[in-house]
């Protein structure tokens, strides 16, 4: 005797097997971790005097600098669900699921599923390596935990892009390709120099009006300033709003993928 | 809902894609409850794309179908349910095990989470996939993982199957595993089977009657005794010992039918009266002395009903 499954039952179901899939595949968690430690540790060291520039925020790039692998993991984190995703569509697993009474919305949450364990991760590594290189957190204990919320609102921000991209391209070919343009994103925000201190007009420019420098910015005033609410704010605020806009548009694309008469 | 007697009808079933011609044209199938339907046809013949309308994956452009009673566009969440099916593709996720496929499929299919567990189990015995169950999929062979498909399709216990060319690249010995299952499926437990293939001789074993497609259409469709039987009579082809005997062998078995003379003097006949004319033609040949090396009777194949049927051979037909 079968009966209709809940949607919380349906998105459990599959953010198991998404969690699963990540836990069990060391290199997606390492590599794209490693990568921005590497980005962090010859930035970190090689720039360290751009500290000394007129209204640097801080005497210590390594602290300035923590914020950019926590929004560089996250980036992989899209990558990944993305290419897990499109997997399913073109190995005809979506098609399976499709067969079942699983609802649209329970395959399109439950594959953040991942993402969330892959954010835990990486989240608590980039953490770890911080404090181990000597960056102090002014915001303290109770910054450390707000650090780890905003980091992993806004993986669960970028895995939403990543699954919406996946539905929308169908190839994970296609999803290796638009990573560049995502990293472009994070080079031309306020990651590696604070937006007062960048001299190129047009990239002070350009990074103003990129939403990343307001994730990166957030996650560095806890780092840097302390409470800082303004900058809080438009980090949840741009992360929830992309999550919010991917998942908006990825609904109706996981629907025609999903497609039953 | 009591259970229908036609399991699934079609009737004047088109699909069409943007960019091609009809995948499928027009056909109409009545499969009963409780048969095993053979769909036969080489690649691209339009089979698949019939399972994907039947199963609700692909709308159809026009033409009416029900599939466990239920229409499959007004109601395709009841045909869902009835129905179990493993596609042409067995789509698994290598990182899973085995276990892991069978628990989420039941969680999905909403059956009880007490009774997951044992169903996952009764499942992987059935399929012979017990050692290997929690072993990632990754690791499985062809034929393991066509049973893990074929148990996943079975885990809500569908009515109607739908197996779409279930054996296609598997070893001889995995084939006969999974024919033997299909069978006790249908004999044992009353499922439907619609089972398309492109093995002549997978549709001869296995299904009660078969409809053959080749372009988006049926040619022809009956049980496969009746099938050949519509081609033509058996023949029987003969090889004397002597190759100096061909001559009165064609002459004695002229009474039959017009001989045809082969390699190594043989001499090949049709039978209008069937097989039954077999021991005349022994009795002939014992009487005029002339001693036989070989004596062979040729049944109609299914491949020379498609042959028939379309003017081309089945093997290699959907390469053209």
């Amino acid at each position: 005797m079968t009966r209709q499954t809940s949607l919380i039952e349906q998105v459990a179901a599959v953010a198991r097997r998404s969690a699963t899939g990540v836990l069990r595949q060391r290199a997606l968690i390492i590599f794209p971790m490693l990568f921005p430690l590497i980005l962090f540790a010859i930035n970190g060291t090689s720039l360290s005097r751009v500290t000394e520039l007129p209204g640097f925020p801080t005497h210590s790039y390594r602290a300035f600098l923590l914020a950019f692998p926590f929004v560089q993991g996250a980036m992989f984190v899209s990558i990944s669900t993305g290419t897990s995703l499109a997997r399913d569509v073109e190995s005809g697993f979506l098609n399976r699921l499709a067969l079942t009474p699983l609802r649209s919305e329970a395959m399109l949450f439950g594959q953040l599923g991942g993402a969330f364990v892959l954010g835990c991760v990486q989240a608590i590594v980039y953490l770890l390596v911080g404090l181990a290189t000597g960056v102090t957190f002014v915001s303290g204990v109770g910054g450390v935990l707000v650090l780890l919320t905003l980091s992993l609102t806004i993986s669960f921000a970028f895995a939403s892009l990543g699954g919406l991209l996946a539905l929308r391209l169908g190839t994970g070919e296609a999803i290796q390709g638009i990573f560049p343009l995502l990293f472009v994103t994070l080079f031309l925000s306020s990651a590696t120099l604070p937006r007062n201190v960048i001299g190129t007009a047009w990239f002070r420019e350009v990074a103003t009006y990129n939403p990343v420098s307001y994730m990166v910015e957030g996650l560095r005033s806890l780092v840097i300033q302390g409470w800082n609410a303004q900058a809080l704010e438009l980090a949840f605020g741009l992360s929830l709003a992309l999550a919010a806009v991917s998942l908006a548009l990825a609904r109706p694309a996981m629907r025609s993928r999903l497609a039953r008469t | 809902m009591p259970e229908p007697s036609i399991a699934i009808e079609v009737q004047e079933l088109v699909r069409e894609f943007r960019k091609g011609p009809r995948a499928v044209d027009g056909i109409d199938i009545s499969v009963q409850t409780g048969e095993i339907y053979g769909f036969l046809g080489p690649n691209g013949a339009g089979k698949s794309t019939t399972v994907l309308v039947l199963t609700t994956l692909l709308p159809p452009t026009s033409g009416q179908a029900s599939v466990g009673g239920y229409d499959i566009v007004r109601q395709s969440a009841q045909v869902r349910e009835t129905i179990g099916a493993a596609l042409q593709e067995a789509a698994l996720d290598s990182i899973l095990t085995g276990r892991e496929h069978l628990m989420l499929q039941a969680t999905l299919q909403g059956i009880p989470s007490r009774e997951r567990k044992a169903r996952a189990q009764e499942l992987l015995e059935r399929v012979g996939l017990t050692e290997a169950a929690d072993r990632r999929v990754g690791g499985y062979s062809g034929g393991m993982k066509r049973r893990l498909d074929l148990a996943l399709a079975l885990i809500h216990r569908p009515r109607i199957l739908f197996l779409d060319e279930p054996t296609t690249g598997l070893d001889p010995q995995s084939r006969a595993a999974l024919w033997e299952e299909v069978s006790r499926l249908a004999r044992d437990d009353g499922i439907t089977v619609f089972l398309t293939t492109q093995y002549l001789e997978e549709a001869d074993a296995l299904a009660d009657r078969i409809g053959i497609i080749d372009r988006g259409k049926i040619v022809a469709e009956g049980t496969p005794a009746q099938l050949k039987a519509e081609i033509g009579s058996p023949s029987v082809e003969v090889a004397p010992v002597d190759e100096q005997d061909t001559g009165t062998l064609a002459e004695l078995l002229t009474r039959f039918g017009p001989p045809k003379r082969g390699a190594r003097g043989s001499v090949t006949v049709q039978l209008p009266g069937g097989e039954t004319e077999l021991a005349e033609i022994v009795r002939l040949l014992d009487q005029h002395d002339v001693h036989v090396e070989t004596l062979q009777l040729h049944q109609p194949s299914l491949d020379d009903v498609f042959l028939a049927k379309t003017g081309r051979k089945l093997e290699g037909a959907g390469a053209e």
